[in-house]
């Protein structure tokens, strides 16, 4: 892999390479979170966009500075309107605990309902109306908390866990197809929530700006230090070579050690989680989730609460995709709710654990680096592919610029391919999971 | 005259637009329970699948354009469909022989087969991208409206007016005619018995000499027709879009569940109710109030429950609701 | 002789082997019972018979035609009618349908064989037209029965037909059972209850840890002191 790595550094260029490793970490990090709720537990999440999404969500609400005019204007509606809805859930498990089951309960927690959330809409209408007019070209939205946005990779990791857990309340106990479809269904809500509460995310109109935890490119550029540090490295003198060279050589360097800073981070929550889920993995604990995912009829019939147990593996699972989320947000330093698309960041993840070994952790951190790179190559390669093929058609021809256009969408083929031959000519994956007896 | 025009408004806006939806729902997910009822895996390559049926139909149509065979009334994609279908069929087969055939044979549990339809899913997203591209396709040709809203004014001398388009009646008429065609054949012949006897219990079926690759066959093949029906007469009413096919794979699986998945007219039923739930729900119903309310009053407010952005969110709300009421859906699912 | 033979036979699911050499018979016009203890490879040694299970060592013979490596499908279409202990119905279809799935590899007219099996079950062509599901234990097996008949079976094997029937409506479908066998069909069923199956039985085989313990007529077996006092309970 670093090799791998080393090729497209050296060929394109280390700036490209180590955006790649970069999205290969987070990758791989979503991917452990799903290996934890796959390979531990066999629960097919197919909703793994929420938890990212919700994680990109918490990197925004921490470390935006909060709006102070939209809080202003809108601030009291939103107040009400978060005290109607807590007040009309309260109210709806008093009615359920207290008045006696018959038709007069079903009636008067039908009409508690439809009140709550008519006096919901009328301060939601108010509050996001107002809030949505303030300066809608830069802010219309609340903004957040303007913490250091690393605070976030947590926050971001408690929400989704936050989620999960409403999730696998509704879903959890279902057979493997319906919560497959109930968690895809979740996910797509999710997103729609997000682009569309403009008051809260923005929506299509993104967030953009978010603080970094490293510094930008343009301060390293006019650092001595760092201008002393690229010279060393290159142990080349700036009076030898044009300045318009030296200047790109510290440009280019620039952006390498920016990303490298990222890295550091990325790979040391990855470490961190890596060990955690293994630990976990060869503890009792693990143990028992592994037996009820070989066996659950057993499992159960020994008096295991299987669903308790799924729904703790389930909430692990998605606190650790949504802290690469929120990882990922950081790293672009945007969000853009439009931009999850459950091909992307479902399936694609799903692909990273199925080739690498469904319940090997190692395996999901190889199987996330493997489908990423081959994701992202897979683009250039085919447009190699199609220049070349095109030296048969004359440059007029319709054909080859179709082909041009449509050369990205090979890297689809590609995946679903891999992903296809895997199941069925290595179903354990490359690397199978440890002395297990399972049979699928 | 007032309660006129609030039907008349109601029809045209929420009435036959939920209809035509709901049959095209309802053939999408007739597809989706057909292929559970036989080989129990929600095949999440529908979706995908319903693309390239459409995209096979536009490139026919496309040719047949060009030589000029057409109708001048009837949308030519009409005339194409049967070799959609035909192109549709062998890609499934293709996929059938090439994947699925082995997890059967290997008794695999449902979820390896789910999985193995999100790999086809990936593939097919693909190769109908490499082909069309991802652009928005209008390939409706013919006589547009059937009755158009001027018209209808000055017909019937409403405020409101009624437009009727020619693909909204043809997805009505081929939707009735595909299901009663599908009912007579799994009610009436022999290999629509043998497959719900397969559906029912397999082992039995098996003992009982039914051939379980002819089912299977069978079972892609009707797949095929609903598939392309559904894809083609969604892609006429609207057009042609390849990511709005990837998203029609929520709607459908809520009409499959809602109605029982397995069960036939549990997904003609689950495909309406998701359909008129999703217009409903999102239809802002002030104009109506304001006609049937007292002269010069009008509702505060749009007078919507959900604001129309949430549409798919309401196919997954009654998802919902139905899993934790009825797990097993209206009609009790799983088999044919 | 016999019409339907396993000679021998050796196999299990593997781990181990259930069936240690047993041999079991079937002749036109008789009905034959095995019996035994739990675990004693009852069912298995019918599954070799029919061909769900492999046999390592032995062989079956339909007709004087060595069927060892045929498939169940084959053997159906060679005249075996098999009826299984649980899931024996069609459920959701209407006891006619039922009827008609079990005729499927009939190309001829077959409407002959179903009003002998109404005739045998009258109750039958009275709820022709309700789903098997709905109807009761007893006349879900008598479906499952019908269903077998409707191939115009040579052989008919039946895998514990009275569990979880009343005594009465075991004693029906017994008398059924002997009904069925006057048509000059070769029966062949496993039984729990094994004292009242012995009574019907012109063969009976008492199996013990996949060996034949004790061979001969129902009677006989009946009259055996050991058998009576280690199979029947007293």
């Amino acid at each position: 892999m670093a090799l791998l790595l080393g090729i497209v550094g050296a060929t394109q260029s280390w700036n490209v390479s180590l955006a790649i490793l970069n999205l290969c970490l987070i990758s791989a990090v979503m991917s452990l979170g799903l290996n934890i709720q796959w390979g531990y537990a066999g629960l097919f999440n197919a909703g793994v966009m929420a938890s990212t999404a919700l994680g990109g969500l918490a990197a925004v609400l921490v470390s935006y500075s909060p709006v102070g005019e939209a809080w202003a204007v809108g601030g009291l509606d939103t107040g009400l309107a978060f005290i109607t809805l807590v007040s009309t859930v309260l109210g709806a498990w008093l009615i359920r605990k207290k008045v006696p089951e018959g038709s007069i309960r079903r009636v008067i927690f039908f009409v508690w309902l439809l009140g709550g959330y008519a006096l919901l809409r009328h301060f939601y209408e108010q509050a996001s109306l107002s809030i949505e007019a303030v300066d809608p070209a830069q802010t219309g939205f609340l903004g957040g908390l303007g913490l250091p946005i690393l605070i976030s990779w947590i926050a971001g990791g408690a929400t989704a866990a936050g989620l999960a857990w409403v999730v696998g309340r509704v879903a959890l106990g279902l057979r493997s197809d319906y919560f497959a479809i109930a968690t895809l269904g979740i996910s797509e809500i999710m997103i729609s929530i997000l682009k569309n509460e403009d008051w809260l995310t923005r929506g299509v109109k993104n967030v953009t700006g978010l603080e970094r935890p490293v510094p930008y490119e343009v301060d390293l550029q006019q650092s001595q230090w760092f201008i002393d540090l690229v010279i060393r490295l290159h142990s080349a003198d700036p009076n030898q070579v044009s300045e318009e060279f030296f200047q790109e050589m510290v440009m280019s360097a620039s952006g390498v050690f920016v990303k490298l800073c990222y890295s550091g981070f990325f790979l040391t929550v990855l470490l961190v989680i890596l060990g955690l889920a293994a630990l976990a993995l060869n503890s009792p604990w693990g143990r028992m989730m592994r037996a009820i995912r070989d066996n659950e009829i057993a499992a159960a019939a020994m008096g295991k609460d299987v669903t308790n147990r799924h729904r703790q593996v389930f909430i692990l699972g998605s606190a650790v995709i949504g802290v690469a989320g929120a990882m990922l947000t950081t790293l672009d330093g945007q969000f853009t709710p439009g931009s999850y698309i459950p091909l992307r960041f479902t399936f694609l993840i799903w692909v990273m654990v199925i080739i690498g070994g469904s319940g090997n952790n190692l395996g999901a951190v190889l199987g996330a680096f493997i489908t990423w790179f081959t994701w992202i190559e897979a683009e250039p390669v085919a447009l190699w592919l199609v220049e070349n093929l095109n030296s048969f058609l004359s440059e007029q021809n319709p054909l080859r610029q179709h082909f041009i256009n449509v050369a990205p969408h090979l890297r689809m083929v590609v995946m679903g391919l891999i992903m296809i031959l895997v199941l069925r000519f290595r179903p354990a994956g490359i690397l199978p999971e440890k002395n297990t007896n399972r049979t699928d | 005259m007032d309660s006129l025009n609030a039907i008349v408004l109601l029809s045209n806006y929420v009435f036959i637009p939920s209809l035509v939806y709901g049959s095209q729902l309802a053939l999408g997910a007739l597809g989706v329970t057909i292929v559970f009822g036989i080989m129990r895996f929600a095949n999440f390559a529908h979706g995908e699948m319903m693309s390239f049926a459409t995209v096979s139909t536009i490139f026919i149509t496309w040719w047949f354009q060009s030589i000029g065979f057409t109708t001048g009334i009837l949308p030519t994609a009409l005339l194409a469909l049967p070799f959609g279908i035909l192109i549709t069929g062998l890609l499934v087969w293709a996929i059938e022989r090439s994947v699925f055939s082995y997890y059967r044979q290997r008794k695999s549990k449902p979820v390896i087969f789910v999985i193995a339809s999100v790999g086809v899913m990936f593939m097919l997203n693909g190769v109908v991208r490499l082909f069309i591209g991802t652009d928005e396709i209008i390939f409706m040709d013919g006589l547009k409206f059937l009755i158009k809203a001027g018209e209808f004014k000055k017909w019937s001398g409403l405020k409101e007016g009624l437009a009727l388009k020619q693909t909204q009646v043809l997805t009505v008429l081929l939707a009735i005619l595909a299901v009663s065609w599908l009912f007579w054949f799994l009610q009436k012949t022999k290999m629509g018995k043998a497959m719900r006897a397969f559906s029912d219990n397999e082992d039995l079926a098996l003992l009982s000499g039914v051939d379980p690759e002819k089912v299977v066959r069978t079972t892609w093949f009707i797949s095929a027709v609903l598939i392309t029906l559904a894809g083609v007469l969604y892609g006429l009413d609207k057009s042609y879009k390849p990511l709005i096919y990837f998203h029609l794979l929520l709607p459908i699986f809520a009409a499959a569940i809602v109605g029982g998945i397995g069960q036939p007219l549990g997904a003609i039923l689950g495909g309406y109710i998701v359909a008129f739930s999703e217009v409903t729900t999102t239809y802002a119903f002030k104009k109506f109030l304001r006609y049937l309310g007292p002269e010069g009053w009008s509702p505060e407010g749009l007078v919507q429950l959900l604001s129309t952005e949430y549409k798919f969110a309401v196919s997954f709300l009654i998802l919902v609701l139905v899993l934790l009421i009825r797990p097993t859906g209206l009609f009790k699912g799983r088999v044919l | 002789m016999s019409y339907l033979l396993g000679e021998n036979l050796i196999g299990g699911y593997g781990t181990g082997d259930i069936l240690k050499g047993c041999t079991i018979s079937a002749a036109p016009g008789e009905i034959s019972v095995v019996v035994g203890p739990n675990g004693a490879g009852k069912s298995t040694a019918m599954k070799a018979l029919l061909g769900m299970l492999k046999v390592l060592k032995g062989k079956v013979m339909l007709a004087g035609q060595d069927i060892t490596n045929m498939s169940p499908q084959q053997r159906v279409q060679l005249g075996m009618a098999f009826v299984p202990q649980t899931n024996n119905v069609f459920s959701s279809m209407t006891v006619e349908e039922n009827l008609e799935l079990g005729a499927y590899v009939r190309t001829e007219d077959y409407s002959d064989t179903m009003s002998q099996v109404y005739e045998l079950f009258p109750v039958l062509k009275e709820k022709r037209f309700q789903p098997a599901g709905e109807l009761s234990g007893g006349q879900r097996q008598q479906v499952a029965v019908g269903r077998a008949l409707m191939t115009k079976p040579s052989v008919l094997m039946l895998d514990e037909p009275t569990a979880g029937v009343s005594p009465i409506v075991m004693d029906e479908l017994f008398e059924r059972i002997i009904e069925v066998k006057q048509t000059g069909i070769a029966i062949l069923m496993v039984e729990q209850n094994a004292r009242q199956a012995l009574t019907i039985a012109d063969k009976g085989f008492v199996l013990v840890t996949g060996q034949n313990r004790f061979t001969d007529s129902g009677q006989v077996l009946l009259a055996n002191e050991e058998v009576r006092r280690s199979f029947l309970g007293g």
